[in-house]
């Protein structure tokens, strides 16, 4: 997993609540096999005014000059902002891989869905809870200056705004620690490897039938 | 010291090792694969060298990319048109055998919709963990098991550790005291919880669904309930096992024989919450105030009964809900106070993980018996949910009253749940769906979708627009209600 450590980066104002994974990546480039190339299909329905579909030459579509991420001045953003409930939806992990390789490192929002929340942390994407009014601040700000950049520091969990105002923000111990040092997880848990094998006899012991392969046919 | 609540247990049954950081690793009974979000799964085990912990914990069938039509179907994998699609269905085939998991290939009869498969064959048991690669995950907690949706990385977790990396979730319980109408089914009632608490109104909690009106469901309308817990924000949804999850599993091809069926019955008797467990949020709901419910929106909480009406985003509680209420009335292509019941329809698509058993397809027909679709509507569609269903529906003689009535009868499948394959809405088109997620393009790029219960979408599809079941003269028939599927 790529590492995450700090991101002074340009900030995209993606303002409607409940963005769902379809939305962030449609059904139809979910049939790809790999794990990169979703970038150019992140937000394809708001993105572009035709109909997208996997393998396609994406320069040659026409663009929603009304869409954010699509206005000049936002170009090159890593920190996207956005609102509540952000990521609601489906479990596909193709939903930070597409932000990832869009080039967002950040998302900040009053509230994240649960299965988006890890599948970011999985992927090197930093996501940044922050209340709602302090989101709501950062929405006029952004808009109003352009050229807004946040200042993302993980270790310290704090954004630092391009007034100096520090935002304090929570991240549990585990998914820093991974993120700082770009740790792959089923790595850590193998370390843990004694530990399941005597759980798992003690449970197959208690409850046979979970097991298969010891149950006679 | 209070009791423990179904969740409590499940957890602590489960728990391999709490760590310091504040995570725990959670040993997983079963892992369900489908094409979509396993193959770069896969890909990373092979990368990293590595080996599947527990063949006999998994189990694997294509389901969202598959065509429905009989004529494709009969071809296998070579039906497949879309070669993105035939590429991902063949990388599970050849993920599958490469690496010994068992697979139900896409015309194996039981092949189905993989939280459709896991329960029908037994390899959904009460007391289980349960994850796969998909958030509907949670229908397998109608089981009394703890079941989660998880990402492609988790899913390579799984297979590598046979654990999950997870932080305890709170406890919610929703409460349905009480009878529910003639008329009112699973899906209404779960509609009715998420119209509710909101979309989000289930994030971080694990929701216990309870009380008399829960009870007194099959596990089918057990299943909707559960299924949908996701969209009300929670990865998890649980039922209390009663002599009605045992009843289903008996003789079930994956569940316990001989002696030790007594042991594991006597075990699953325990999986309820204690009488005096303490939940952190409890939501009651009284079951006689619930109605047929039709979304109008694009998130499912965008939901009112029948006799309702659109809401004026005028009268929005704040500035956010107000711009997606504009934004959502803006897609629909609706009216602000516009009568649900004025809704027209193009499609109606009766099927998915929430409601394509049995059940689902014998309340559908109760309605469409003897009456014709509507000529307005272009496309009324049944798809089972599995190979299983299809056959026990064909039994009843379900499909020549669907078939008779104007109805498609397709092959197993997400289908236009999802419209990973060719069955989809077109731009604009209104659709009675009795999936569960109405996000814009859901069905298809532009398509509109208005999440119902299986008997108002047969409904909606006779009338061409959206009509209170409970007012239809349906005609009873005889069904066998209790056959088990063969
Ligand atoms: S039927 Fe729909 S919701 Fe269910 S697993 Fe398939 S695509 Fe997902």
């Amino acid at each position: 997993m790529r590492q995450f450590e700090r991101e002074q980066g340009l900030v995209a104002p993606l303002d409607r609540a409940n963005v769902d994974t379809d939305l962030i990546i449609p059904k139809q480039f979910l049939k790809s096999i790999k794990r990169t190339g979703f970038g150019v299909n992140l937000f394809d329905e708001l993105r572009y005014l035709d109909e997208g579909y996997p393998g396609q030459d994406v320069a040659s579509r026409p663009l929603n000059p009304d869409f954010v991420l699509n206005q000049p001045r936002y170009q090159g953003a890593s920190v996207l902002l956005a609102r509540r409930n952000f990521g609601c939806g489906s479990s596909r992990e193709h939903a930070p891989w597409a932000l990832e390789d869009f080039g967002f490192r950040v998302v900040i929002a009053p509230s994240f869905a649960d299965i988006f929340y890890n599948n970011a942390f999985k992927n090197g994407i930093l996501l940044v809870t922050l209340d709602e009014d302090t989101v709501d601040r950062l929405f006029k700000a952004v808009e109003a200056n352009e050229g807004y950049r946040l200042d993302v520091d993980l270790e310290n969990q704090r954004v630092t705004t391009p007034e100096g105002e520090v935002l304090e923000f929570e991240v549990d111990a585990f998914r820093k620690h991974c993120l700082l040092n770009g740790l792959d997880d089923i790595g850590i848990t193998l370390q843990d490897e004694d530990a399941i094998r005597d759980f798992e006899a003690k449970h197959r012991a208690s409850r046979p039938w979970l097991f298969r392969d010891k149950v006679s046919a | 010291m209070a009791g423990q609540t179904l969740y409590d247990k499940l957890w602590s049954q489960h728990l391999v090792k709490e760590r310091d950081d504040g995570t725990a690793l959670i040993y997983i009974d079963r892992q369900l694969l489908h094409e979509v979000t396993s193959p770069q799964a896969f890909e990373g085990l092979r990368l990293a060298n590595r080996k599947p912990w527990r063949l006999d914990a998994n189990l694997a069938t294509p389901d969202h990319n598959v065509p429905t039509t009989v004529i494709e179907r009969a071809e296998g994998n070579a039906g497949i048109k879309d070669p993105v699609s035939l590429i991902q269905v063949q990388t599970l085939d050849d993920n599958c055998a490469s690496f010994g998991i068992e697979e139900f290939k896409i015309n194996d009869a039981r092949q189905g919709i993989v939280h459709v498969v896991g329960p029908e064959q037994g390899a959904t048991l009460p007391g289980m963990t349960v994850v796969c690669g998909d958030s509907h995950t949670a229908t397998h907690g109608a089981f009394a098991a703890l079941a989660h949706g998880i990402g492609t990385s988790e899913v390579e977790h799984v297979l590598a550790t046979q654990c999950l990396l997870a932080q305890k979730m709170k406890n919610m319980q929703v409460r349905v005291e009480g009878e529910l109408g003639v008329g009112v089914t699973a899906k209404d009632v779960v509609l009715a919880i998420i119209g509710r608490i909101g979309t989000a109104g289930g994030t971080g909690y694990a929701i216990e669904f309870a009380g008399s009106a829960i009870q007194s469901l099959s596990m089918e309308g057990r299943m909707t309930v559960c299924n949908m817990a996701i969209e009300a924000g929670a990865r998890v949804g649980l039922i209390a096992v009663d002599d009605t999850t045992i009843e289903y599993l008996a003789e079930r091809p994956y569940a316990p024989t001989a002696e030790q069926w007594d042991a594991a019955v006597a075990d699953w008797r325990g999986l309820v919450s204690d009488a005096d467990a303490a939940f952190d949020k409890v939501v009651e709901i009284d079951a006689a105030s619930i109605e047929p419910q039709v979304s109008w929106g694009t998130s499912p909480e965008m939901v009112t009964g029948i006799s309702g009406e659109v809401p004026d985003p005028a009268d929005a509680a704040d500035d956010t809900v107000k711009r997606g209420y504009t934004r959502a009335l803006e897609y629909m292509g609706l009216a602000p106070k516009q009568k649900i019941t004025d809704i027209r329809l193009d499609k109606v698509f009766i099927g998915s993980c929430t409601n394509s058993r049995i059940e689902d397809l014998r309340e559908a027909a109760k309605v469409a018996k003897g009456k014709k679709v509507a000529g307005s509507i272009q496309l009324a569609m049944v798809v089972p949910g599995s190979g299983l269903v299809k056959r026990q529906a064909e039994a009843e003689g379900l499909d020549k009253i669907f078939t008779e009535a104007g109805f498609e009868w397709r092959e197993p499948g997400c289908s236009m749940c999802l419209a990973m394959n060719a069955d989809k809405l077109g731009a604009g088109e209104h659709c009675a769906s009795t999936s569960n997620r109405n996000f814009e393009g859901r069905q298809g790029y532009g398509g509109r979708t208005h999440l119902v219960s299986p008997a108002m979408a047969a409904a909606a599809a006779i009338a061409g627009h959206f009509v209170d079941v409970r007012q239809l003269d349906v005609r009873s028939f005889d069904t066998p209600s209790t056959a088990q599927e063969a």
